[in-house]
């Protein structure tokens, strides 16, 4: 048993502090999006120029000059402003935005991770990611922990190529919440029913288990039995 | 009388010669200079360096003046996977690529527009994408050495604008067109309405006239009037 996408955006959620501004990449991080606690002020901030998206336009009132970055008709939350490219990147290389929550191919031990690229993909587009890893203090990957063939994504030496190397603070994966500490991978949660050494049989990089190591907290749905080839 | 106001899309293009390089704003629909661009593809052009954020999609506009094949070259950063087009062309070897960061490309165009000589970043230090680039480490953290981006002409896209060359965006139509207003030689604006002078708040004009050479006042091109169809997967 693993925890479903959705598991996985709740989980990076209930990690994300009021007054956050925050930007989700495309894949589960953006469902985080759907799991936020409206109590807590929380800004999401979309690169072509918007802090404060809102949800989806309902159908039939979509604003064609109001778009975020996935390109989906957005709205605006009350309290949001808008800008051009300048700022936005400013926000995101000049380290003002407060978190980054990005989808990865491979997460390396020393923070080092790749996202942009498949080796196999014919055509290459970068978009932000480096210039969010590079700028955003808490660059947080939410990602499934192993591949569909069951390889491990969280690895000694990253083989696709990078995004930015030693900026990932924490995984989020199905299985488990990891630190990027100075000194290696600490394990800090795991999915109920999961023993650390399974976690570990499933990471090709060495995992400390923290002393303090606790079962990751999510609602029972949540919780799935992911098929894997 | 300063009068940068254009009749039509045709007159705005015309000067465009073969070889240019080009910079047209907009991230995805948005702030895309729709009409100008077909204008472009009606009077045709090859050779052409093309610069921005991505390679269009679908068959009108950006994506189609790939498929016409009239550029040789495109520095952006995020061809959409729906640049049905523009892969097609890049695959047959007719286009060449210059991925650049996002960021980088956005201050790039900056510094063109701000009279600098480049600058350091540390986005993409230790990428695949720094290759051949000169690197610099200040205060224990490497940095690339990055140069300016100028064009010949840019493109871009506002809702009002004055005979000044004044204009107002709304929603995220600013996005790179504010910028690429400062870096060429040519800057023409397609807009939704052209106001009076004065029309314009000055509190609320985004690109100051004195970067704008022509305004054209035309109707949105009609593929750029409707939703297009949602693909949640798309949600961002």
């Amino acid at each position: 048993m693993t925890l479903t996408r959705d598991g996985i955006a709740y989980r990076v959620a209930q990690e994300l502090p009021e007054g956050s501004y925050v930007n989700l990449g495309v894949g589960i991080p953006i469902l985080v999006a759907n799991y936020l606690d409206p109590q807590k002020e929380i800004f999401l901030h979309s690169e072509n120029g918007i802090l404060g998206v809102g949800p989806r336009a309902l159908r039939g009132q979509e604003d064609l000059d109001l778009i975020s970055a996935g390109k989906g008709y957005c709205t605006l939350i009350s309290g949001a402003c808008l800008f051009d490219q300048t700022i936005s990147f400013m926000m995101m290389r000049g380290g003002h935005l407060t978190h980054a929550v990005l989808g990865a191919i491979e997460v390396a031990a020393n923070g080092d991770f790749a996202n942009w690229r498949v080796p196999s993909q014919a055509v290459p587009g970068v978009g932000g990611a480096m210039d969010l890893a590079v700028g955003v203090p808490n660059t947080f990957v939410a990602m499934n922990h192993v591949t569909n063939k069951g390889q491990p994504k969280i690895v000694n030496r990253c083989t696709a190529p990078l995004t930015a190397r030693q900026c990932v603070k924490r995984i989020f994966t199905d299985m488990a919440v990891i630190d990027v500490a100075r000194d290696g991978l600490v394990l800090r949660e795991v999915l109920p029913g999961l023993s650390p050494d399974e976690i570990q049989k499933n990471t090709e990089a060495p995992l400390k288990v923290a002393a303090d190591c606790r079962e990751i907290d999510v609602p029972m749905t949540f919780k799935g039995i992911q098929l894997r080839q | 009388m300063i009068d940068k106001s254009l009749a039509t899309c045709a007159e705005a293009v015309a000067s465009v010669f073969d070889g240019a390089t080009l910079m047209f704003g907009g991230f995805g629909n948005a702030g895309m200079p729709g009409r100008l661009i077909e204008a472009l593809r009606a009077k045709g052009a090859r050779d052409l360096v093309i610069i921005s954020n991505g390679a269009g999609t679908g068959n009108f506009a950006l994506g189609a003046l790939f498929g016409d094949g009239c550029a040789r070259k495109w520095i952006g950063s995020f061809p959409s996977p729906s640049a049905a087009q523009f892969r097609d062309r890049y695959l047959k070897g007719d286009v060449e690529i210059e991925l650049v960061p996002q960021g980088t490309l956005v201050e790039r165009i900056r510094c063109a527009g701000a009279g600098l000589g480049g600058f350091f970043t540390p986005t993409g230090a230790g990428t695949e994408l720094a290759a051949g680039k000169e690197t610099r480490v200040i205060d224990g953290r490497e940095f690339l050495v990055e140069k300016p981006l100028s064009a010949d002409f840019a493109f871009l896209k506002a809702h009002r604008g004055d005979r000044l060359g004044n204009l107002a965006y709304r929603g995220t139509m600013r996005n790179f067109n504010m910028v690429m207003a400062t870096a060429a030689k040519v800057v023409v604006a397609e807009v939704d309405e052209l106001v009076p002078v004065g029309a314009l708040n000055p509190e609320d004009v985004h690109t100051p006239g004195i970067f704008v050479d022509h305004v054209v006042q035309v109707a949105r091109h009609p593929r750029l009037l409707e939703v297009e169809a949602r693909d949640e997967e798309k949600a961002s």
